[in-house]
């Protein structure tokens, strides 16, 4: 017997840089109950469920095009908060926004943010995100105390470092494939002010700005580079900061409040920046993008070179959100990101050769960002002790299949680099590159685990299908087989 | 798997025909794989179903991916199937982004005959089953903002005739959802395609007494795939039936029913 699914239900569904569409039965459910009756209702019917928060993932991390997609947006309350030991509850809709908002009076600060202040914990926790002080702080899943999830079987796990701790080691980062976080315990990071000391400058060379990455780490607690996609030799600028310790913010209850954390709505007083996107649109081409990043960097590298300043926390961390709706000025066809992770010793030249490479194909990145990690023990993870470049990518309909062939590419690059990908940045990645950065041992536990937690395959996104299930269902039994078969195949 | 070429980036469209397993059906599948396009086939003839999918896998399969054409059974006049069929094609394909309606009955009537078994037959393969489909499509395509409705109708749908009112009435009552439908779905970026074919040389055509300009579903179904592309409207093909039925249409009525077709 099937379940007819509304047909009210589906909703357009996309990726963050709008350039990967589909259409899904969205539920929206506000109680644990209702997620393990859409479970049944899925397994009822032969479909899958793909978790979605707010959709911040590059690919299609978050999408199950034609099935279901349980939107956890809903599921928002803060549920406990102790201001004596910063030790927050919330569900997984609960957005990193709200808790900072949340926070901030009492001191406290999400210990690991993105650059969009806007993705729900449960979807952070589930690509198991990092930021701008990755190499120092590690990733948000180092910060959470505990969770409890509730997984397709029906079973609801609670998991901390200790217990039930493989569980917890792969929930966390494993792209909401094997349960569904019902409530996460954070730790957050005490802080005595709401400012950041921002320090900048330019580095004229790619080896150079990765050099400095590692070599200043020790004095910041936030680093990031920008590089300029369109130049030969990777020129770019360095943006460092500071928490700000002890007396040196004198007003800190003027900082910590939220009277203070605001984005300006206008750019010098006069352009509002909610009509931004739409003047960036035409500089979002070759020569437009030579443009506004040559200018950028002359102006890094003169007025703004060695230069100290003041920054709220949210200026400084939350860059995506400075420009509202900024993914819309790549224009109809959207925007993908390719993001590797490279080992310190093989990083700079390989992220050179990349840069060099997207030139020679006519496709130069438009943002470059650079940042320096730390490995993890996450099944999936991501990060390594070395660099990661993060390249955008504007969309049309004249250049997906010369982007996806530049991406093969740059795939051969990192590989032989000994590097590795992200899942909530992928959407050029294909199943045998990922036996050949995860290896056989991580993809046999993550078969053994969702065997465990879902036996079904009632969990499944387009991400999913493209990446792993081969190695979940496939008729090779080993993924190195299978890599094999499909080298055979090529 | 990683020797087809589909990725986020280089995604294959869908397009599903209702009526694939011979005519016009099998022959826009042929032209749609060719043009990269996935495909679901219904028809309640699978053995023929499924060599045409046979076929297509091996043409295209390659390129395409396994899987690039899928088969479903379904008799059209068993509506209430409809919505759950609909629900498992869009699950297994992902997407859809044509729907055609080529699913037709022609029952030869005489032209002192009134058979109303074979009127309600035509009414239901030709009409209802048409609404029953293109209800479920039209809901979707709105929703996604995009996507060509394509419904196959007939140049037998202009004028009520001496010979086939049956007919003339099923075929006249889709053109007239058709263009309803575009009426409701063109503002919300959705395409709807009206073919009106003269004489293909198709099973329905044996049955026919009289045929000139007589084309292959093949020609029949290059001009469709043309007009999809193009987001045409109305369609005759072959296209000079558009000018003999503009002559048609206005021959007065005191003309009109003095004449023997």
């Amino acid at each position: 017997m099937t379940d007819l699914l509304p047909l009210d239900r589906l909703a357009s569904l996309d990726n963050f840089g709008h350039s990967i569409k589909t259409v899904a039965y969205r539920y929206r459910p506000t109680q644990v109950a209702e997620i393990a009756e859409l479970f049944r209702l899925a397994e009822r019917n032969s479909l899958s469920v793909a978790l979605r928060g707010s959709g911040r993932s590059y690919g299609d991390a978050a999408l199950n095009a034609g099935q279901i997609v349980l939107d956890i947006q809903r599921m928002n309350r803060i549920l406990e908060w102790d201001p004596g030991t910063g030790v927050i509850k919330v569900e997984p809709g609960v957005t990193l926004q709200q808790i900072w908002q949340y926070t901030l009076e009492d001191g406290y600060w999400p210990p690991v943010v993105s650059g969009t202040m806007f993705p729900t914990l449960g979807g952070a926790l589930g690509m198991n995100i990092h930021g701008k002080n990755n190499w120092r702080a590690g990733t948000l899943g180092e910060h959470v105390l505990a969770f409890t999830a509730l997984l397709p079987t029906g079973e609801e796990v609670t998991c901390t470092p200790e217990q039930n701790s493989d569980l917890f080691y792969s929930l966390i980062g494993s792209a909401g494939l094997l349960g569904v976080f019902t409530s996460i315990t954070l730790k957050l990071k005490k802080i005595h002010s709401g400012n950041v000391r921002v320090s900048a400058w330019a580095t004229p060379k790619l080896a150079g700005m990765l050099q400095d990455l590692d070599q200043f780490k020790a004095d910041y607690d936030y680093i990031v580079g920008w590089v300029d996609g369109t130049n030969r030799n990777g020129r770019g600028q360095i943006h460092a900061a500071d928490y700000l310790h002890g007396d040196e913010d004198t007003h800190p209850g003027k900082t910590l409040s939220l009277d203070y954390q605001t984005l300006p709505d206008t750019f010098f007083g006069l352009m509002p920046k909610s009509a931004m996107w739409f003047f960036m649109q035409f500089f979002m081409n070759n020569p437009g993008t030579w443009l506004v990043n040559t200018a950028k960097y002359w102006m890094s590298a003169t007025l703004e070179h060695r230069k100290q300043y003041i920054q709220s926390l949210i200026a400084f961390n939350f860059l995506l959100d400075y420009v509202p709706n900024w993914e819309r000025s790549y224009g109809r066809g959207g925007l993908i990101q390719y993001q590797s992770f490279l080992p310190l010793a093989t990083g700079p030249d390989a992220y050179l050769e990349m840069l060099r490479r997207a030139q020679k194909r006519g496709l130069p990145t438009y943002l470059g960002v650079t940042k320096r990690h730390r490995p993890d023990k996450f099944l999936f993870t991501h990060a390594v002790d070395g660099y990661s470049l993060a390249m955008d990518y504007k969309v049309t309909n004249g250049n997906r299949a010369r982007l996806q062939a530049l991406a093969n590419e740059l795939n051969e690059i990192v590989l032989a680099a000994g590097g590795r990908f992200y899942f909530a940045k992928d959407s050029t990645l294909t199943v045998d590159v990922v036996a050949r950065y995860l290896g056989d041992e991580t993809l046999q536990r993550f078969r053994a685990l969702k065997q465990r937690c879902d036996p079904h395959r009632l969990l499944q996104t387009d991400l999913y299908r493209r990446l792993l299930r081969p190695y979940v269902d496939g008729d090779a039994p080993a993924p190195s087989a299978l890599v094999a078969a499909s080298a055979a195949a090529d | 798997m990683a020797s087809s070429t589909r990725s986020p980036l280089t995604p294959s469209p869908v397009a599903l025909i209702i009526g694939a397993s011979s005519g016009i059906g099998e022959a826009l599948a042929h032209r749609l794989a060719g043009d990269g396009y996935r495909l679901a086939l219904v028809a309640r003839r699978t053995d023929r179903l499924e060599q045409l999918a046979a076929a297509l896998e091996a043409a295209a399969g390659p390129r395409l991916g396994p899987g690039c054409a899928r088969v479903y059974a379904h008799d059209v006049t068993d509506y209430a199937a409809v919505p759950a069929l609909f629900q498992k094609i869009l699950a297994e394909l992902g997407r859809l982004d044509v729907v055609v309606y080529n699913a037709g009955l022609l029952q030869p009537v005489g032209l002192d005959e009134y058979d109303f078994a074979k009127d309600r037959a035509m009414l239901e393969v030709n009409t209802l089953g048409a609404l029953a489909w293109l209800n479920q499509a039209a809901q979707l395509f709105e929703r996604q903002r995009a996507g060509h409705l394509v419904g196959i109708s007939s140049v037998a749908g202009d004028r009520g005739r001496v010979g086939a009112p049956g007919y003339n009435t099923s075929k006249a009552a889709l053109s007239t959802y058709l263009e309803a439908l575009r009426n409701r779905l063109s503002r919300h970026g959705v395409h709807v395609l009206t073919v009106k074919p003269g004489f293909v040389r198709t099973e329905m055509l044996k049955t026919a007494a009289r045929t000139f300009w007589v084309i292959t579903p093949e020609q029949a179904a290059k001009d469709i795939a043309a007009a999809v592309r193009a987001r045409r409207q109305v369609i005759y093909t072959p296209a000079r039936w558009g000018l003999l039925m503009f002559v048609i249409r206005h021959i007065p009525s005191f003309v009109f029913r003095r004449l023997k077709f």
